[in-house]
């Protein structure tokens, strides 16, 4: 097998707070091949965003990588790169869509300007090849009268406007990855489909990778190939699309899927996952879902539990991968039992 | 829509054409055009010598008459010619102090706020350091080390201590730019430090920087008045608005002309710069358009 386009070694992300060392990526491995779209899902604060920037070295202080951690891209090690060979694969080789396309442009500059400015950084282009290749790439990304689209400013345009604007100055370069962190939650529902094939049209045709990181199943569902499912700075499921749904092994990954609305479903009310992802700064000891999970055992509250693999490239991490009878006696989560008695 | 939004009418580089539409932008230019002008030509329009005392005996103290539209001061000079050469220094020492303070300010207010960390800590300590040292102080030892120091000194020593708070004003408003999704995003597209610094920092927090700048500059008068009462600074016979007025600051019962007519000066200038600084945050700031545009251009956006 030929080595995959990025690859992630066991990555520890931490940030020396005040309040202690927030382990917010702790031991998180996963590859994406070339042309491949992968999806990383879970709830907000399981450290989703932070191995995103991890990747383009983005993580400011009191947060670091810590040692032992490797990032491979088209063979090379991104950790050890000097601050001026990041900066030649950022926006060139790996590009990043954000979530807020409202924040995410500078407000004093037109959007043809910031489009051009990626172009004249990494191609050293002269100002007027790079403001045509900014009308080209706004033509590119589906936006009407692009000539006249370059001249203005962020604020006048739409939302859905402003992520496509994001989403051609990733593209620029015709980068080998595109980082696309909740690309379309913060766009109104009939504009996030329009955006996500947008985004899934142009990676295919420029032969693209994508790690797409979302909190909704349904996106995952619809783009990817292969989802990694995160919790507590870990990596806890990782399976082809189809079989995740088909087969989904970890009680968090059941719970997502139970908190997914589906056409003709019968239950009156969504599942929801009692409790909150722990403060990173406290992990609990054992498995870090034990308190939300209902088949939990004396097992999870004692032993850390490895990724087990289950065939076929899945992997989960939870003992049930080694007593799956344990599956048929759920309970009453520690932290439902809680809320209740705290209601 | 029939008509073209107005949105669209507004060209890339449209800061010149918001600032030609702008009445304060005119306001203040001209304002300050013609103080300028004033204090250029100030030996044509002059009626007197502005330190020939005219008659010490029987011309002193004379309030506003027809051959002294501002009256004389207690010496005799006429305080209109005074006024009118007073400009040249006042303006030239308070304008040059202004530029120099704001640019030196704006330049350690951004890099520290950017980088922070260690070069953040040590730059903002010496801020510190150096602006508690009162103003008094560091200008008494300034007097016991020189007798006498040149306008290009002065101007040096005043910027000296007015750019400490526009460093920190700066700084404030980096490291409140500095998270901004937009820094987070061109440092992802792999613009190096200093690029962002110029092109997506400075823009962004240049506009508190002038606002400050503009009110700076009547402070920087009043300053250049207190130097020229401690005797440092512009000497007697030479006059200068602040000067003018601590001369006749002892007066102001009586001779109230001596102090309304430079105070007047010292206004009308102050409000020119202020409303200059207005319009010029205003068109640096593309926002701003949004509310200014109205409806049709909310219409448009959607």
């Amino acid at each position: 097998m030929t080595s995959p386009l990025l690859e992630l070694d066991n990555l520890h992300t931490f940030f020396y707070t005040d309040t202690g060392v927030a382990r917010a990526v702790d031991g998180v491995s996963f590859h994406v091949g070339a042309g491949e779209t992968v999806g990383v899902v879970g709830e907000s604060g399981c450290g989703k965003s932070v191995t995103a920037l991890s990747i383009l070295r983005l993580i400011r202080a009191p947060g670091r990588v810590e040692q032992g951690s490797a990032i491979r891209f088209e063979g090379k090690d991104l950790l050890g790169l000097s601050e001026r060979e990041m900066q030649r694969i950022r926006g060139n080789r790996i590009a990043m869509v954000f979530q807020e396309p409202m924040t995410a442009l500078n407000p004093v500059f037109t959007v043809g300007d910031q489009i051009a400015e990626v172009a004249r950084i990494h191609a050293n282009m002269s100002k007027k090849d790079a403001a045509v290749k900014a009308v080209e790439m706004l033509r590119l990304v589906g936006i009407p009268a692009p000539e006249q689209r370059a001249t203005e400013y962020p604020h006048q345009l739409s939302g859905g406007m402003r992520q496509r604007v994001v989403i051609a100055m990733a593209l620029v370069m015709n980068p080998a990855l595109v980082i696309a962190d909740e690309p379309t939650t913060a766009l109104d529902v009939t504009i996030q489909a329009q955006i996500l094939e947008l985004l899934a049209d142009l990676t295919k045709r420029l032969g693209t990778s994508i790690l797409l990181i979302t909190h909704d199943l349904g996106v995952v569902a619809e783009n990817c190939s292969r989802v990694i499912v995160m919790y507590a700075g870990e990596v806890v499921e990782e399976a082809a699309t189809v079989d995740l749904f088909a087969r989904a092994h970890h009680p968090y990954t059941e719970g997502l899927l139970g908190a997914m609305p589906r056409v003709g479903g019968t239950a009156e009310r969504l599942a929801t996952i009692p409790g909150t992802v722990p403060p990173p700064t406290n992990w609990p000891d054992g498995c870090r879902f034990r308190e939300r999970c209902m088949y939990a055992w004396e097992r999870c509250a004692t032993e850390h539990p490895p990724l087990y693999q289950i065939g076929g490239g899945h992997t989960s991490r939870c003992h049930l991968a080694v007593e799956p009878e344990r599956r048929a006696h759920p309970h009453t989560p520690i932290a439902a039992a809680i809320g209740a008695s705290a209601a | 829509m029939a008509s073209a939004p107005p949105s669209i009418r507004v060209p890339a580089s449209s800061v010149r054409q918001r600032l030609r539409s702008d009445s304060r932008f005119w306001i203040g230019l001209s304002t300050l055009g013609i103080i300028i002008l004033i204090a250029l030509f100030a030996r044509f329009l002059a009626p007197y010598d502005p330190n020939a005392q005219l008659d010490i005996s029987s011309l002193h103290s004379q309030a506003p008459s027809l051959a002294h539209p501002m009256g004389t001061d207690t010496f005799s000079r006429d305080v209109l010619s005074r006024l009118i050469y007073g400009a040249q220094i006042s303006l030239t020492i308070s304008l040059a102090a202004v530029a120099i303070a704001m640019t030196f300010g704006t330049l350690v207010g951004a890099v520290a706020g950017y980088l922070g960390g260690v070069i953040d800590a040590i730059l903002m300590r010496l801020v510190d350091a150096a602006s508690s040292i009162p103003t008094l102080l560091l200008l008494i030892v300034v007097i016991a080390l020189w007798d006498e120091i040149g306008v290009v000194f002065l101007t040096l020593l005043i910027a000296g201590v007015a750019w400490f708070t526009v460093s920190r004003l700066v700084r404030a408003e980096t490291l409140a730019v500095r998270d901004a999704d937009f820094i987070v995003a061109a440092r992802a597209l792999g613009m190096p430090s200093w690029r962002i610094l110029a092109r997506h920092v400075l823009p962004n927090v240049v506009g508190p920087a002038i606002v400050a700048a503009t009110l700076a500059i009547g402070n920087v008068i009043l300053l250049e008045a207190g130097l020229s009462y401690l005797g440092i600074g512009v000497r007697p016979p030479t006059a200068s608005w602040g000067s003018i007025i601590q001369e006749g600051a002892e007066r102001v019962s009586d001779l109230w002309w001596l102090t309304l007519f430079p105070g007047l000066a010292i206004l009308v200038t102050v409000f020119a710069c202020n409303a200059l600084g207005d319009a010029l945050r205003d068109a640096l700031d593309p926002r701003q358009l949004l509310a200014s545009l109205g409806d049709e251009t909310v219409q448009h956006t959607r």
